[in-house]
C-alpha cells in the first residue's frame, strides 16, 4: 500500500478510507445505521436547538449561494455587485461569506465526515444501481444538482431551509413545498428507474 | 418562566459567538444526516421505489420533534415564537420550486444538505452533484431579472397553520404527532408490500 509517490486518486482513496484502514488495521464492515426514528429525533432536536439558540432553523442552499456570490465577486466584482439577485448580499462592509448559514454548512461538512469515518462508512465510491454505467450516473448527478439549484432559488430555500425548517413551524408555503417535493420525486422515479433499481 | 429564547435575539451573545454556535449546530446536523444514512444516494432515493421509507420517517419525525419542543417551550414562556424566522409564503414559485426539487432529487440522488455529507464521506456522484448545483447557482442570477415577476408571485406574507387553526399550538403539534405515528405504520406496511412485489429491491 505505502509508496513514496502516489497518484492523486490514491491519496483521495486513502483520505476517505478512514483512520482504521489508513493505519492498516483489519477491515471491519460499516457499523449499522441508526433507526429512522432515532436519527429523526436527533435531527428534530438539532432543528429545535437552532431555533432556540439562533431563532433560525437549518439550511444548505443559501450558504452555497453565498459561496457562488463570493466566487463571482472574486472573478469580477463590478459584475457581481451589478446582479439584481445579489443586491442583498453586497451591502455594508462585511464579507458575503461572514454569515450564520455558511458556518453551519462548514459544520455539516465536518460533522458528516467525522460521523462517517468513525462508523467506517467513509469510502471513495460511486452510488448507483446495477443497471447504469458510471458515466450515466455522473450525468444524472450533475443534471439533478443543476435542476435543484433552480428549484431552491425559485422557492427561496431547499429541502433543509423550507421542507424541513419551514414545515416544522407549519409555514404554509413550506408545507406546500413538502407535498410538491414528494410529488415531483415520485413522478420522476419511473423515468430514472434504471439508475437506482 | 422568563422569556430567554431565541438566545441570539435576546443578546446573550454577539455575532462572532453566533458563528461558533452555527458551526456546532451544523456539526450536529451533519452527524444526524449521516447516522440516518443520508450520505448515500441509494438510501435517499429508495423512498421513491417504496421499499425503504427512511427519508419520510426521518423527516416527519424531525418535523414533529422540533414542533413539539418549540410549541412546548413557547407555552412555558421560555421561547418567543414571534421572534423566530419563518419563511414567507410565495405560493406559485414554491409550487414550481418544490416540484423542481423533487425532480432533481430522484435524478441527482441528493439534496443540497445531504450532498455535503456525501462529499464528506467520499461519494464521487455527490461531488458531481455539487458541481451541477454550483453550475445552476452560477446561471440563475443571470436570468433573474426575467424571472423576478414570477419569483414574487402569490406572496401571502408569513402565514402558518398556527395562525389559521384556532387551537393552542401545543395541541396542534400533538395532533400532528399522532398523525405522524399513524403514518409510520402505513409507511412500514407499504415497505413490506413493495419488498414482496419487487423482491430484488433490498435496502
Amino acid at each position: 500500500m505505502t509508496t513514496l509517490v502516489s497518484k492523486p486518486i490514491d491519496q483521495l482513496r486513502a483520505f476517505f478510507a478512514g483512520p482504521e484502514e489508513r493505519d492498516g488495521a483489519a477491515h471491519a464492515g460499516p457499523k449499522p445505521l441508526w433507526s429512522p426514528y432515532a436519527a429523526g429525533i436527533l435531527l428534530g432536536v438539532v432543528l429545535f436547538a437552532a431555533f432556540f439558540v439562533m431563532g433560525r432553523g437549518l439550511g444548505a442552499s443559501g450558504a452555497m449561494n453565498r459561496v457562488m456570490a463570493a466566487l463571482y465577486e472574486l472573478a469580477n466584482a463590478d459584475f457581481a455587485h451589478g446582479l439584481t439577485y445579489y443586491r442583498e448580499y453586497f451591502v455594508g462592509d462585511g464579507s458575503v461569506l461572514y454569515d450564520y448559514a455558511l458556518f453551519q454548512l462548514l459544520g455539516v461538512l465536518l460533522g458528516g465526515y467525522t460521523s462517517a469515518a468513525f462508523a467506517r462508512r467513509s469510502r471513495l465510491m460511486l452510488e448507483k444501481g446495477p443497471r447504469i454505467g458510471a458515466g450515466g450516473r455522473l450525468t444524472y448527478a450533475f443534471a439533478g444538482g443543476f435542476v435543484m439549484a433552480w428549484g431552491a432559488r425559485i422557492a427561496r430555500g431547499c429541502t433543509s431551509g423550507q421542507v424541513l425548517t419551514g414545515s416544522a413551524n407549519l409555514a404554509v408555503g413550506s408545507l406546500t413545498m413538502f407535498v410538491m417535493f414528494f410529488a415531483g420525486a415520485y413522478i420522476t422515479a419511473y423515468a430514472v428507474r434504471k439508475q437506482w433499481t | 418562566m422568563d422569556l430567554i429564547a431565541p438566545l441570539f435575539k435576546m443578546e446573550f451573545f454577539g455575532a462572532d459567538a453566533a458563528m461558533v454556535w452555527a458551526f456546532a449546530i451544523g456539526f450536529a446536523f451533519g452527524t444526524a444526516l449521516e447516522k440516518a444514512g443520508f450520505g448515500g444516494a441509494r438510501k435517499l432515493t429508495a423512498q421513491f421505489y417504496l421499499y425503504d421509507m427512511t427519508v419520510f420517517k426521518v423527516m416527519f419525525t424531525a418535523v414533529v420533534t422540533s414542533m413539539v419542543l418549540v410549541t412546548a417551550s413557547a407555552a412555558a414562556g421560555l421561547l418567543d415564537f414571534g421572534a423566530l424566522f419563518i419563511p414567507a409564503t410565495f405560493i406559485w414559485p414554491q409550487i414550481v420550486g418544490g416540484l423542481l426539487l423533487g425532480v432533481g432529487f430522484t435524478a441527482g440522488g441528493y439534496c443540497p444538505g445531504t450532498s455535503v455529507v456525501s462529499v464528506a464521506s467520499g461519494r464521487i456522484d455527490g461531488m458531481m452533484y455539487v458541481l451541477g448545483f454550483f453550475a445552476g447557482l452560477a446561471v440563475f442570477p443571470v436570468f433573474f431579472d426575467a424571472l423576478e415577476g414570477f419569483y414574487n408571485a402569490g406572496g401571502l406574507g408569513v402565514v402558518t397553520l398556527f395562525d389559521v387553526i384556532a387551537l393552542p399550538p401545543l395541541l396542534i403539534a400533538s395532533i400532528v404527532a399522532a398523525l405522524a405515528v399513524a403514518s409510520f405504520f402505513g409507511a412500514t406496511w407499504v415497505e413490506g408490500w413493495a419488498r414482496v412485489r419487487w423482491p430484488h429491491l433490498k435496502p
